[in-house]
């Protein structure tokens, strides 16, 4: 039963004067501003980068104090400015083995070619709250390296392919062309080109749970973190007019290559499998847990039973995506009134008819007794 | 319709003066209504919609896949909606949007208020002025004409989708005209409750083809469907799905021969208006049980009392309801 959401231009009017108001906080505390969003909540904007598929450092730090903090908030406000955005054409593809590296492990190997670099990493550290912080102090400066030069880094996937010992994509499968979900539906059953870029874009907690139950028993498919590496990685973009390729910038990737695995065939000798992860700027949680569930997803092409969730493409790929969820579930709050009426006229009914078939029996049972 | 098609006069609408976006890097990120196109979208996605659209008209009830887009309004809140009334809005439409049957509920407002800004269109709440309403849950009262669309909100367009979860499944069925489960599932309503108990977004059969989804409108609404003079078009973005209902085209509510389909009745009339056979929405007036029965379609129930009709309580309802008298 409602009372009608009646309101108008008026109350939504005040209703963004006042969450503005709120926005702002305490105003005798200095306002944020983007570029200390960008450089010191580094992280979050990479995870709106990613999740709102707009490399836009600038942006996507505005986005985030315009969304008071709210990330999905904020990559939805991405979202709906990229879609805005003219499309003039499609990059070559990006040469990660070439990346300029700031942070590359392999749980793999103890080590190997280039060397095993940990880079700006939480991992390690003890998670005690840092009582200094909250005051404010200049860190020290960072180490260096003691030559300047930057060893060659291979990727550990290309280590393992000179042996054979791991399968690669087939060379038809990369020469045929990319799809763009952004510009055409997602249709099932979905090839893998689609299902990467879907999972690029999905929500990093949904697609970490669903990497979690994999590694739990539901669609386990044993993964060693061949390699994550995360770094500059040039875009270059191929100029019709000019017959060749101009570089466009840099965009910071992480990478992730699981080997998972492995399976043989008559014809063919055992080799690894593997699952792919790739995310715009640091996040090297979604980048796992990308690469687990795309192997995962990969049941059908290796013949495995499609069991759990995670191998499930129409159920990974149609739930994944944070802002088409979020704008659904909180739908909720729009009235549905008028289906609620008729939801209650029809329970109202039933009542009815329910106490007139009861007060039928107690008076046939009565007739009975008294009989 | 005259709206829809890109050879049509309104349809190929001239971009507005200010489109595109400026390229420069600080045009645009200053935003407003300035920087967009006209009705927000850019002419190739309206190209490309309105193709689906058109596909939609020559195979009623059919869902059409297209490539929705990113609005800047949630999913779930209109956005198929508002790319199909985007897609065919010309200068010269006059735009009337509703939820719940009325014009004022705040998404009606948000919506109407999006297509005043970006496409700087005249509005109206009267039906018989509109060339185009979108609704979300209602038909408007008022019988529609020929040369007005009216476009639906559709959270859900897949009417077999809470039967079977699958798309590559429910495909399937709608290729094979394999509605079997659907009937089974009425069947089991009517031997539990001994009525069918699906009261709204009741299924419907379009020109004895397709099994589509009326959106969520009460079955009250389903019969202004059939032979509608009225184009309906129907706009699923999180889903990007688009169907329609062409002008005069035969729309059925599945029953069986000895549970025949049945519209929502109400006990009163209209308690502002006293209009009968049409729905109505319960507010509550107060704690201990006092309610009235008004006209959800706040438009229909207006004109009526402005014509002179009076209802049981237009003299005592509370102004929340009544409005300004």
């Amino acid at each position: 039963m409602y009372v009608a959401v009646k309101g108008g231009e008026q109350a939504i009017d005040n209703a963004h004067r006042l969450m503005a108001h709120r926005r702002r906080g305490d105003s005798s505390v200095a306002e944020i501003t983007p570029d200390q969003v960008d450089g010191q909540l580094a992280l979050a904007v990479d995870r709106v980068m990613g999740e709102g598929s707009l490399y836009d450092r600038e942006l996507a730090a505005l986005a985030i104090k315009q969304a008071r903090g709210d990330l999905i908030e904020a990559i939805f406000l991405v979202r709906a400015y990229r879609t805005t955005l003219p499309r003039f054409g499609y990059s070559e593809p990006l040469d990660t083995g070439a990346m300029a590296i700031a942070r590359r492990i392999s749980a793999a190997f103890k080590d190997l070619p280039g060397g095993q670099i940990l880079g700006p990493t939480f991992d390690y550290t003890h998670r005690l709250i840092d009582f200094v912080l909250a005051a404010g102090s200049e860190p020290p400066v960072p180490a260096e390296a003691h030559s300047a030069q930057m060893p060659k880094m291979p990727r550990v996937a290309s280590l393992l392919d000179e042996e054979g010992l791991i399968e690669r994509p087939e060379s038809e499968e990369s020469s045929k062309p990319v799809g763009d979900l952004t510009r055409d539906p997602l249709t099932f059953p979905a090839e893998r080109d689609l299902r990467l870029q879907n999972l690029a874009r999905g929500d990093e907690g949904y697609l970490l749970a669903l990497a979690y139950s994999t590694q739990r028993g539901y669609g386990r498919n044993h993964p060693f973190a061949g390699e994550i590496r995360f770094g500059d990685v040039e875009v270059e973009f191929m100029a019709e007019e000019l017959g060749f390729t101009v570089p466009l910038g840099t965009v910071a990737l992480t990478e992730c290559e699981m080997v998972n695995q492995f399976r043989g065939t008559a014809e063919a000798p055992p080799q690894f499998t593997s699952g792919y992860g790739l995310v715009l700027g640091q996040c090297e949680r979604k980048a796992m847990s990308m690469a687990l569930v795309d192997r995962a997803l990969r049941a059908r092409e290796f013949g495995e039973d499609v069991r759990a969730p995670a191998q499930d493409e129409e159920f990974v790929l149609s739930h994944s995506d944070n802002v088409q969820a979020t704008g659904f579930v909180e739908h909720l709050k729009l009235p549905h009134y008028v289906d609620f009426q008729s939801e209650l006229g029809l329970i109202r009914q039933l009542r009815r008819e329910h106490f007139e078939r009861a007060a039928q029996g107690d008076a046939e049972q009565r007739r009975e007794a008294a009989e | 319709m005259s709206a829809v098609g890109p050879t049509s006069a309104k349809g190929a609408a001239p971009p507005h003066p200010a489109a595109p976006r400026p390229p420069s890097p600080d045009g645009r990120r200053t935003g407003g209504a300035d920087g967009y196109n006209f009705a927000y979208l850019d002419e190739q996605t309206k190209r490309m919609i309105r193709r689906a659209i058109l596909k939609a008209i020559a195979i009623p009830g059919y869902q059409v896949p297209f490539a929705s887009r990113e609005m800047p309004m949630p999913y779930g809140w209109g956005t198929g909606g508002v790319q199909i009334t985007a897609s065919i809005l010309g200068p010269d439409d006059i735009l009337k949007v509703i939820d719940q049957g009325s014009d004022d509920t705040t998404n009606a407002v948000s919506i109407r208020r999006f297509f005043e800004k970006t496409a700087g269109i005249a509005t109206t709440t009267r039906t018989r002025e509109a060339t185009i309403i979108q609704t979300r849950h209602r038909i408007p009262e008022e019988p529609l004409a020929d040369d007005q669309v009216l476009v639906y909100q559709v959270p859900t367009p897949e009417p077999l989708r809470f039967l079977e979860p699958r798309e590559t499944e429910t495909r399937k069925m709608h290729a094979l005209e394999e509605y079997g489960l659907m009937h089974v599932k009425l069947y089991e309503d009517i031997a539990r409750h001994g009525h069918i108990a699906t009261t709204y977004d009741y299924p419907v059969k379009v020109d004895g083809r397709y099994l589509t989804a009326p959106s969520p409108t009460p079955k009250f609404d389903n019969p202004k469907m059939h032979m509608s003079p009225a184009l309906q078009l129907f706009g699923a973005g999180r889903e990007k799905r688009i169907y329609a209902i062409a002008p005069f085209t035969r729309v059925v509510s599945l029953d069986f021969e000895d549970h025949p389909f049945e519209v929502n009745r109400f006990e009163r009339p209209c308690a502002l208006c006293g209009a009968d056979n049409v729905y109505l929405d319960e507010v509550v007036l107060d704690n201990s049980g006092g309610r009235m029965f008004v006209c959800s379609d706040t438009d229909f129930c207006q004109e009526r009392r402005a014509a002179g009709h009076a209802g049981e309580m237009l003299a005592r309802a509370p102004s929340f309801v009544a409005g300004q008298r």
